[in-house]
């Protein structure tokens, strides 16, 4: 009778150890399979080219009280040149939805056209959705060119 | 000739048994009843679905994916292949056509309380394949690779990025990087002919056949208009011969419109240039798209965006569980609750989208 009660207990040992054995399994292999999967949705990093610092223009050649786009790296940056003739830049992306903004003359405001977020010429949001004011870069003249950079 | 297609018919017969399921399409019977016309709606998007199939096929064979080709290949399709302007404006129209009548088949369906029992999943796959379609539009817009699809997809997939843990991974998935660029557009062109059609084909076949199985649910009411016995009409052929009358109208339509009002090309997109002034999403996304127009920075400690996109969500949600919390329409109960956020939903879309439109 000992013997029996024994065995069964032997029994369950077994079943549990091959249920623990193939369950394990096939875990491990669902893990082989869907793990690369996975992984291969996930674009790679492209190395991209480090930018520091771009050359946008000449002094005569950028109007005052205007607005351009300068590709910085993949990036658009905005390089204001305001009434007054200083020059700003802003990173072009605006900070609701990653549309790209534009100078507006008419409203002496950085808009963007996609919710109509409006920020003034410090780059602060003042109007519309837009949550944050927009990432200032430096610009520094050296002589007649005008540069852009990060700031550190 | 009649004994010829007869014995093409006894051959496969005697093979597959066809004689059974002929007999069980002809018993399914459509009800007649003051609400019939909507009936037809469901029908009409299996039909420009049809033909967004046919005319997307047809545009793979000229169409090219990747930056320096695809707006090119679209010009190209316009201006050079013969018709391709028809087809092109066709697949572009039937696309709207095709979210107009799902919509309408949707809010039909909807306050007819049609998604109650035993229908709660044919409710169900008939949302999942609306959000498909607007998957399909929304993925299919940025294919020509022009300014407005290209800010769109930009504000699209950044809204996918603001949602709270996996937005971030969403949104590189999605862009298959950081920003909007060809690795999107080669990723968009798979969901858009590979990834969505077999996904929506597949809740298609599930919803036919469950229509097919249970017959078409009859108002809640019906029995106000009682007394009288229930008029039905047979399925085959009487109802479908008007949904193929139904179809070639549809049909006239939309070649007026492809022709009259061909689809626009626009301008090509350049990523170092401010989103144009005036710059709309398609109209089936413009109350989402004035709201966040609407919606403050910041609401007590979120981004308002953050904010209106949960919302949406949890929304969208609520409406595709609607069976399984509207138990009293089950019931045969009148629920008013049920109707008055559907007229709510209603007039919210409709104020929205002509707000968008006007200003």
């Amino acid at each position: 009778m000992a013997s029996d009660v024994e065995e069964s207990g032997q029994q369950e040992n077994r079943r549990d150890f091959l249920k623990y054995v193939l369950s394990g399994g096939l875990i491990a292999w669902l893990g082989a399979v869907l793990y690369p999967i996975a992984a291969y949705l996930k674009p790679p990093k492209q190395a991209e080219v480090e930018v520091n610092t771009v050359k946008a223009g000449k002094v005569s050649a950028i109007e005052k009280d205007s607005g351009t786009i300068v590709k910085f790296g993949n990036k658009p940056v905005i390089l204001i040149r305001t009434a007054a003739g200083d020059f700003r830049a802003y990173a072009a992306i605006c900070t609701h939805l990653d549309c790209t903004v534009q100078y507006r003359k008419d409203m002496g405001l950085i808009w963007c056209a996609c919710h109509n977020g409006r920020y003034d010429l410090n780059g602060r949001n003042v109007a519309g959705p837009p949550p944050r004011p927009l990432d200032e870069y430096r610009v520094v003249i050296q002589g007649e060119d005008v540069f852009i950079s990060k700031k550190a | 000739m009649k004994t010829r297609l007869s014995n093409i018919y006894d051959w496969i017969d005697e093979r597959v048994h066809l004689g059974g399921l002929v007999e069980y399409m002809g018993k399914k019977y459509v009800p007649v009843n003051r609400h019939s016309v909507w009936y037809y709606f469901g029908g009409v998007s299996l039909f420009l679905f049809i033909i967004q199939v046919v005319t997307g096929i047809m545009l793979l064979l000229y169409y090219k994916s990747g930056e320096e080709f695809a707006f090119e290949s679209i010009h190209f399709i316009m201006s050079k292949v013969q018709f391709g302007w028809l087809i092109r404006s066709i697949h572009s129209w039937a696309a709207n056509l095709f979210v107009l009548a799902a919509m309408i088949h949707m809010f039909s369906v909807y306050f007819g309380k049609a998604y109650r029992k035993p229908r709660e999943m044919t409710w169900v796959t008939g949302m999942l394949m609306f959000f498909l379609a607007l998957g399909f539009g929304f993925s299919g817009y940025l294919l020509p690779w022009n300014e407005l699809a290209f800010f769109a997809t930009k504000v699209g997939t950044d809204i996918a990025g603001v949602v709270p843990f996996v937005g971030k991974s969403i949104l590189i998935f999605l862009r298959g990087g950081e920003d909007v660029t060809g690795a999107t557009l080669s990723r968009f062109f798979g969901f858009h002919v590979a990834v969505l059609p077999g996904m929506f084909t597949v809740l298609l076949g599930i919803h036919l056949l469950l229509v097919q199985r249970q017959g078409m649910s009859e108002p809640l009411h019906g029995a106000d208009e009682s007394g009288t016995e229930k008029k039905t009409m047979p399925f085959f052929p009487n109802f479908l011969l008007r949904d193929l009358l139904l179809w070639l109208i549809v049909l006239n339509v939309l070649a007026i419109l492809a022709v009259f009002f061909p689809w626009e090309l626009g301008v090509k997109a350049d990523p170092f240039a401010p989103a144009p002034a005036g710059i709309k999403p398609e109209w089936y996304f413009m109350f989402m798209f004035q709201t966040l127009k609407y919606i403050p920075g910041k609401i007590l400690f979120m981004d308002g965006e953050v904010l209106g996109i949960l919302v949406f969500g949890l929304a969208g949600l609520l409406w595709t569980l609607v069976p399984f919390w509207d138990r009293k329409s089950s019931r045969g109960e009148r629920n008013r609750f049920v109707d008055y956020v559907g007229l709510f939903v209603v007039l919210y879309i409709l104020a929205l989208t002509i707000v968008g439109w006007i200003v």
